[in-house]
């Protein structure tokens, strides 16, 4: 992706800063997820509500701007609830939002907390029916003796309305918490992940599901591995992968046998024994994965870097990005504060030529596949006027900190960019800086 | 600058021995490790941090079940090479030694939560069973009563041998038990550092508990005890009572040889190895040796509980 200016490419791409919104300060944004055709961009919250943009129609005088994204809907989608068996908090938190293909005008998506899936349907309403009988305008009941003549209700116009209403609620199939969802590509069904296990749901039916993959053991002192994501394939209706807090991804086939408790394919990269320490396997610990859209690659996520695996190869990544390398040496402290358990994102641009993760300081970076450059770019409103061009960022590593440099002590690691996501057809990215949601699109020179 | 307000600054100026680096050298030999003290101060403060780490993720509304994991798979890791080191059986003999009285050991259970159904109020500490030791450890008592401020109760038993006694719980198969089990309330436990869950909750009934035992283990770990003291303190266990609830206080009025027993375990409170009757549930299948004495006592009483249970929530 081209996100720096470089005099010698004529056809050099820099990253404006298209919109951003300001949500509310108690908020924290937890999701951010395009829908099939990038025309509504859903984020969640740490409070359970839902709030989808809407990318404008560009307009026919500007055509080199595209349109922005506005407020399209906003609902609450999870409350709170106790446990009072377990005596526990569930929040309300969305976890994950995916988005169901199409079908019609309404759309349509599945939100998650930790414990239930909602199926969503958001509709417009832009008309509505005048000229009742039994009632006026304002919906008062009129005298039926008052009636002399009957006619016909007719529609008209009205302001847009957006309708959000759950349609399905997929509660009780998780004792765990719910890391994933991903639709499969049969738009029937879907699955969910939660820390030891995955079950398959039909979208229609709300009482049972099936349960695919259980790693729980029979003895939970055995437990030393957790599955911390989950994916559908975008093509084949019968393979997922899951990934697990050991750096391993496991390919399944639904075809195979009821419970995919045995793989199909196993990744796992043999790990480097000069690098080996006490964190080695905290770091590796997989805290994202996403297949290509053509299905051919897979993408994951663990705490210092990004690997790109090829389904069919299952012994090593056939890429491998640093994100963040100079964390390396700050693994104690890291452990220390927490933030080396923090779960980052990873995302495919639509072309599948180029990966997009988040690091700390709000900073998030770019890889381009094919000419292999890399750009880390942050997002702050200091740095993000509408319109102006981004900056391209650089953290220090050595003693010597060039002008514009930060250095890694300086990194705020309270600023965490966990969730990105990448329009699936141009070249807008969605970048979820604590509770601020930044769009950013490129400009074509 | 750190979301926890680690005091610590993010750099390695190494004043602090724990910080000489933040470095974790990769792994050396088994003979050039235990000649390198810095190493084994690293070590051994990364062991202490990731107990902690590990007793404070009991105090969380939930706690996060892949973090436990990866910390308590850390533990194990640094056990084990302790015990190739030999350190590990010096350490614990050193500990051995050196330590308070014995009573202070535990390897029990610890009950800091109540899985009260009719509780709207607060979150209270979670049942934690650490039982199951062959040395015949006595579980620990907590004695929640309505309106009654009550102090964590030690009946722990003099281990078989000062030897036994730290050995125990600090070697063989390292276990983390319940930090990241929801549903499975009791769990073969020899590692205590788990004992004395807090909870530490935003709600008016808060309640904080914590055993003495707890800091003799984070004693008998590190010689340098003062992190875990000034992390637990010395608390009691206080409860808050809530205004009793008449409903249910008439319910369980004329339960009464039993009454104690039917309200610790409905509140998933346990005296002697008992589980509540969901965990109970849960685990009947999956444990195999426990220390559930009184297991098939608690069978029989599930359905009676059951009964009462969704009286309760009002299903």
């Amino acid at each position: 992706v081209y996100t720096y200016i470089t005099l010698r490419d004529h056809r050099a791409r820099t990253w404006d800063s298209l919109r951003f919104v300001f949500l509310f300060p108690a908020d924290i944004i937890s999701t951010v997820e395009f829908n099939y055709s990038g025309e509504l961009l859903a984020t969640g919250d740490k409070g359970g509500r839902v709030v989808i943009f809407q990318h404008e129609q560009e307009s026919k005088n500007r055509p080199h701007l595209r349109g922005e994204y506005n407020v399209y809907s906003t609902f609450q989608s999870h409350e709170p609830e106790f446990d009072y068996l377990k005596s526990l908090e569930i929040e309300e938190k969305i976890n994950k939002i995916r988005w169901l293909p199409q079908q019609n005008a309404a759309h349509f998506l599945l939100s998650t907390n930790d414990k239930t899936i909602k199926l969503w349907k958001i509709s417009e309403r832009d008309k509505r029916a005048e000229g009742y009988n039994l009632k006026d305008e304002d919906g008062r009941l009129r005298d039926p003796f008052r009636i002399t003549s009957l006619r016909v209700p007719v529609l008209m116009p009205m302001d847009l309305m957006v309708e959000a209403s759950p349609r399905r609620i997929f509660a009780n199939a998780h004792t765990y918490h719910i890391n994933s969802i991903s639709v499969n590509s049969d738009h029937e069904t879907y699955l969910s992940a939660d820390d030891l296990r995955i079950n398959l749901w039909h979208l229609e039916i709300t009482d049972r599901s099936f349960n695919i993959v259980d790693i729980k053991p029979a003895n939970m002192e055995e437990l030393t591995e957790v599955i911390t994501a989950a994916e559908c394939h975008p093509l084949q209706c019968n393979v997922f992968v899951y990934s697990s807090s050991k750096g391993t991804i496991r390919l399944c086939d639904t075809r195979a046998a009821a419970l995919c408790d045995r793989q199909a394919k196993f990744f796992e990269e043999p790990e480097d024994p000069s690098s080996r320490s006490f964190f080695s396997e905290i770091i590796s610990s997989i805290s994202d994965v996403k297949f290509s859209h053509s299905g051919r690659y897979m993408m994951t996520r663990d705490y210092l870097s990004v690997k790109v695996w090829d389904l069919n190869m299952e012994n090593r990544p056939v890429e491998t990005y640093q994100v963040h390398e100079y964390l390396r040496s700050k693994l104690c402290s890291l452990y220390e504060n927490d933030c080396i358990f923090d779960k980052f994102e990873c995302c495919w641009n639509g072309s599948d030529s180029a990966i997009m993760t988040g690091s700390y300081n709000n900073f998030f970076r770019m890889f381009d596949r094919n000419t292999r450059r890399d750009i880390t770019l942050e997002a702050s409103r200091e740095s993000s006027k509408p319109r102006a061009t981004l900056k391209p960022r650089k953290v220090s590593t050595g003693g010597k900190r060039k002008k514009d440099e930060i250095s890694v002590d300086s990194l705020d690691f309270n600023k965490k960019i966990l969730h990105t996501a990448w329009h699936p057809k141009d070249n807008v990215i969605a970048v979820a800086a604590t509770n601020n949601l930044y769009i950013f699109q490129d400009k074509i020179n | 600058m750190f979301p926890k307000g680690t005091k610590r600054k993010f750099s390695d100026s190494g004043e602090e021995p724990v910080s000489s680096g933040d470095q974790v050298p990769a792994a050396p030999s088994v003979a050039t490790r235990s000649l390198t003290s810095s190493y084994s101060l690293q070590r051994q403060s990364l062991l202490d941090m990731s107990l902690i780490k590990l007793q404070l993720c009991h105090m969380l509304v939930e706690p996060n079940l892949c973090r436990s994991v990866l910390i308590a798979n850390t533990v194990r890791q640094i056990q084990e090479e302790m015990t190739q080191d030999g350190t590990w059986q010096i350490m614990t003999q050193a500990l051995a030694a050196a330590q308070c009285p014995t009573d202070r050991l535990v390897a029990t259970e610890v009950l800091c939560r109540q899985t009260d159904a009719a509780a709207q109020a607060g979150q209270s500490p979670k049942p934690f069973s650490v039982g199951g030791l062959e040395e015949g450890y006595h579980a620990e008592e907590v004695v929640m009563e309505g309106d009654v401020e009550t102090e964590v109760t030690m009946s722990t038993l003099a281990p078989v041998s000062p030897q036994l006694s730290s050995a125990s719980y600090l070697a063989g198969p390292f276990v983390m038990g319940p930090c990241w089990d929801e549903d499975e309330e009791e769990e073969e436990e020899e590692e205590e550092e788990e004992d004395g869950e807090c909870e530490e909750d935003e709600e008016d009934d808060s309640e904080d508990c914590v055993s003495e035992g707890e800091e003799a283990d984070r004693d008998h770990l590190s010689p340098d005890s003062r992190t875990g003291e000034q992390v637990f303190g010395t608390f009691e266990i206080k409860h808050p009572a809530p205004p009793p609830d008449p409903a249910l206080e008439e319910l369980f009025s004329d339960v009464d040889p039993s009454y104690y027993d039917l309200d610790t375990v409905l509140t998933g409170m346990q005296s002697a190895p008992k589980m509540g009757p969901y965990d109970l549930l849960e685990s009947l299948s999956s444990h195999g040796p426990t220390a559930l004495s009184s297991s098939s006592s608690c069978r029989s009483d599930l359905n009676e509980l059951d009964h009462i249970m969704e009286i309760i929530v009002g299903s």
